[in-house]
């Protein structure tokens, strides 16, 4: 499909809003996890340095990053910054570098 | 025109404020969250973090956000594509659901939410 940049930028959004409603179970569940004990608070360490649940993670940490950036972006937005046609292709290209560099940061912390 | 019964305040200019509220909370609690993670926790220091009451409060506030912020932005998403406009009578079924299924999501990770913040 060809779309501008800033359609993607937005549909991506949404599609990564979607995918956090699910991906905070994983969240609430470490969160349950890491606070009912040492037993298993440990376990869960355990459980995160296996190869498929750091995907897990790091799939969860790049929606939230990318969510997070796209969403900045539309507060500056509010505010009036970046509002022309330029602006808001300007804006899109900033959300997908940043979003990028933060999320390969997040996959080289989490390995 | 799809009415605003199902949305979250009744009014677009209401679920366009309570979503960038919401967002800016649940930003700050993830800031801090990352902030801590990244600093490196053990399990005593962790559980000592969410022992005192501001990290409990603002715990249950960022589930409680998110709650809204989750209401507002899929209703947005169910309200685009599940539409009476694009599939008939079956569109206004399969959203009222889907609002249902999330609903009861939502719901089940704020107990769960206020169960382990008090919990431990």
């Amino acid at each position: 499909m060809r779309l501008p940049i800033t359609a993607w930028t937005s549909i991506a959004h949404r599609a990564s809003g979607v995918f956090l409603f699910a991906g905070v179970g994983v969240l609430i569940w470490m969160l349950d996890e890491s606070l009912a004990g040492p037993e298993s608070f440990a376990a869960l360490q355990e459980c995160l340095s296996s190869v498929v649940f750091k995907l897990v993670i790091w799939a969860v940490m790049a929606g939230l990053i990318y969510h997070s950036v796209a969403g900045v972006k539309h507060l500056i937005m509010d505010i009036g910054i970046g509002e022309t046609m330029e602006g808001g292709t300007r804006g899109a290209q900033i959300v997908i570098g940043l979003s990028a560099v933060l999320i390969l940061l997040a996959g080289v912390w989490i390995w | 025109m799809v009415t605003a019964v199902t949305s979250m305040g009744r009014s677009g200019l209401y679920d366009w404020l309570m979503q960038r509220v919401t967002a800016v909370i649940l930003l700050a609690y993830f800031l801090l969250l990352g902030w801590v993670i990244i600093g490196g926790v053990d399990y005593v220091s962790w559980k000592a973090l969410y022992s005192q009451t501001w990290m409990r409060v603002f715990s249950l506030l960022a589930l409680l956000s998110l709650g809204m912020h989750a209401w507002v932005g899929l209703w947005a998403v169910f309200s685009d594509y599940m539409t009476e406009r694009l599939m008939g009578t079956t569109g206004n079924v399969l959203r009222f659901l889907a609002q249902v299924v999330c609903a009861i999501i939502m719901f089940t990770y704020v107990v769960w939410g206020i169960q382990i913040l008090w919990g431990f």
